[in-house]
């Protein structure tokens, strides 16, 4: 365990779950609506594969605020698009489950399960006849490893030797249906061990997160094709607010509450008193203070004008002639 | 010069100017295309940018968006229109979309071919016209080729375009040899007055152009008129100021279109003229369009579902008596 590490870790994970409990009480008050996903309990994932890829393309799926923190979209901004206002990284017209940000290379926020795989494997085509050998990294659920774009995806990268990691949140309910249910077996990475490399890791573990997430990336750098991590991991919120999640027993939230990510890097930085208590309640307060910024942010700014309405339809060329 | 021949010349002249072109489908490259409107380019640019894909339509669309995200301008062939109907959440949910959901960060620029129509006896699953279904989608642009010099000229455009384009190509017209024209500053956009006329405006595009044009000699005879025939070219947008340039003079309008009636494409541009030039027209608007059916496999059930120039002659003569014009 890196000291600097941990810290980054524990700051990115913190700001996130404080982001998404802050964005859970603003929808509870009316201030965001629509669909909200929170990312509550998979925080290591988000983070430790975002500090693990740090080049490269991002496609993301719509449980995506805390990727996209992690791979360095300001929360205000995040907010500010949760709250449909026109500062909102996509102009208050995406929400909460569509963030762009080419900037970043985060092609992220698509709400059709499983619809962003094919494009994700389209760019990582793309970046492989450039020479960009960066590849592309493609986040899912346990869902979308039932629909067809999931299966074409994998055929077609490990046809192709693309540099694409998938990664796969097996947190093990796709809204309420139990993994097992509709799947032969419930360890996902199973599906894709005929297509290319596949290690199932504990994804409450962001130390282990990143460092599989480097492995994965030395792989498709080296051009030897795709690489596919399925991460355990669990939410602790429903799939999104209009779900109170009650389909699953206590007992099985509170095996995996006890490892919570957050809490238990805590324990074991100080354990190996390699990071001193003094930074994590630093880390906490300053967290609160970014979080509460977002919030001020998101609540002062103005909504879109009425004539954002027809804005970005079509490209500026296009617009002229399109009535 | 052939029509497939004009949409070849296209790709090819789009590749060899920049190398962020790229084609992708299936049997596009070693093959050289169903249609062969690809033969020549994978010997020419090679397997990276002449790029044959599995039978995934799903993929072969949301590969070509990854692609144009990444800075390419892919042309993905579907190899039927029907076929498209696996891709439809990729070119509606995605490629349509994107630019909008994220606040205009994202640019798709791609270009969707897609042979279709009422072939030759290619039954229920290969004939097909799908283009009400595409128009009616904001953020596509729908172009409808029905002649070498619009699909040269189109296609190029369509693949320089900074938005996705489904570009509608008709399976009868691939071998037939056409006039060709290179044409300075084509506006694809615009629709094309093929036959000037008086008294009657037809409407039409893709093959029924043909069959229009064959009825129109006989219908001038039998009612002693003019017609004057326009190619909507674009379905999406629609160019309704040279419609309503023509409605305002001829006052009569009719559209003829092989998509099956119900909800079919005439449906919306009858629409907008009833909305927009009621008191211009001296006579109901009438469509000529497929029957609601699906295409039968038999030659002459086959005939009967689409219109043919009979039956363009026979339905306009019935409606000048009805209406007395």
């Amino acid at each position: 365990m890196n000291s600097a590490r941990v810290k980054t870790f524990y700051y990115l994970m913190k700001l996130g779950r404080e982001f998404e409990l802050a964005a859970k009480e603003q929808y509870m008050q009316g201030n965001i609506a629509g669909f909200l996903h929170l990312d509550i309990g998979q925080e290591a994932c988000s983070v430790g594969t975002m500090q693990a890829f740090d080049k490269g393309d991002v496609f993301t799926h719509y449980r995506e605020h805390v990727l996209a923190i992690a791979r360095g979209m300001d929360p205000k901004l995040i907010m500010a698009e949760l709250f449909g206002k026109v500062t909102g990284v996509s102009k208050g017209k995406g929400g909460s489950m569509h963030l762009f940000e080419p900037k970043l290379d985060f092609y992220g926020g698509d709400a059709i399960v499983a619809g962003h795989l094919p494009i994700a494997t389209g760019c990582a085509y793309a970046r492989k006849i450039e020479g960009e050998m960066a590849g592309v990294f493609a986040i899912f659920g346990d869902g979308a490893t039932n629909a067809g774009a999931f299966f074409e995806s994998l055929n077609i990268a490990a046809a192709w030797k693309l540099p694409i990691i998938f990664f796969c949140e097996n947190n093990y309910y796709a809204i309420g249906t139990r993994i097992g249910w509709v799947s032969p077996f419930e360890e996902l990475y199973h599906k894709a061990r005929h297509y290319m490399p596949s290690k199932r890791i504990n994804g409450m573990d962001v130390c282990e997160v990143y460092e599989a997430v480097i492995k994965a990336k030395e792989h498709i750098e080296e051009g030897l094709g795709p690489y596919f991590i399925e991460a355990e991991t669990y939410r602790y919120e429903g799939h999104s607010m209009s779900d109170n999640g009650k389909y699953r027993s206590e007992e099985e939230m509170e095996i995996f509450k006890s490892r919570d990510p957050i809490e238990n890097l805590k324990k074991e930085a100080l354990k190996l008193g390699i990071v001193e208590p003094e930074y994590f309640e630093e880390t906490d307060k300053k967290v609160a203070k970014e979080i509460q910024e977002a919030i001020e942010f998101a609540a002062n700014s103005p909504e879109p004008d009425l004539s954002e309405l027809y804005e970005d339809v079509y490209c500026k060329e296009c617009t002229n002639v399109i009535p | 010069m052939l029509y497939r021949e004009a949409l070849n010349r296209a790709i090819d002249e789009s590749m060899a100017a920049d190398k962020s072109v790229v084609i992708l489908g299936e049997d596009v490259g070693r093959y050289g295309g169903s249609y062969r409107v690809s033969e020549g380019l994978f010997a020419k640019y090679g397997p990276k940018r002449v790029i044959d894909t599995p039978i995934a339509e799903l993929s072969i669309v949301g590969n070509a968006i990854g692609m144009a995200i990444a800075g390419l301008r892919p042309i993905a062939e579907i190899m039927t229109v029907n076929f498209s109907l696996l891709a439809m959440d990729q070119i509606v949910n995605h490629a349509a979309k994107f630019r909008y959901m994220s606040g205009g960060k994202m640019t798709i620029p791609l270009t969707i071919r897609m042979p279709g129509g009422v072939s030759r006896q290619l039954a229920a699953q290969h004939s097909e016209n799908y283009e009400t279904m595409y128009s009616a989608v904001p953020g596509l642009i729908v172009l409808a080729a029905s002649n070498a010099t619009y699909a040269y000229h189109a296609l190029k455009a369509a693949i320089f375009l900074n938005d996705p384009v489904v570009f509608l190509e008709h399976e009868l017209l691939y071998p037939i040899d056409m006039e060709f024209k290179q044409i300075e500053n084509f506006d694809p956009f615009k629709a094309e007055v093929v036959k000037e006329g008086e008294d009657l405006t037809i409407l039409t595009y893709l093959k029924m152009r043909y069959d229009v044009l064959q009825a129109v000699p006989q219908i001038e005879k039998e009612l002693g008129i003019s017609v004057e025939v326009i190619d909507l070219n674009s379905l999406r947008p629609l160019d309704m100021k040279t419609i309503s340039d023509s409605i305002k003079k001829t006052k009569r309008v009719a559209l003829v279109e092989e998509d099956h009636k119900t909800g079919g494409y005439g449906a919306e541009v009858i629409a907008r003229i009833s909305e927009q030039l009621f008191y211009e027209l001296d006579a109901p608007p009438l469509r000529i369009a497929g029957e609601d059916v699906p295409i039968p496999y038999n030659r002459k059930l086959e005939l009967a579902s689409i219109p043919t120039p009979d039956k363009i002659v026979s339905q306009i003569l019935q409606w000048s008596r009805a209406n007395g014009v």
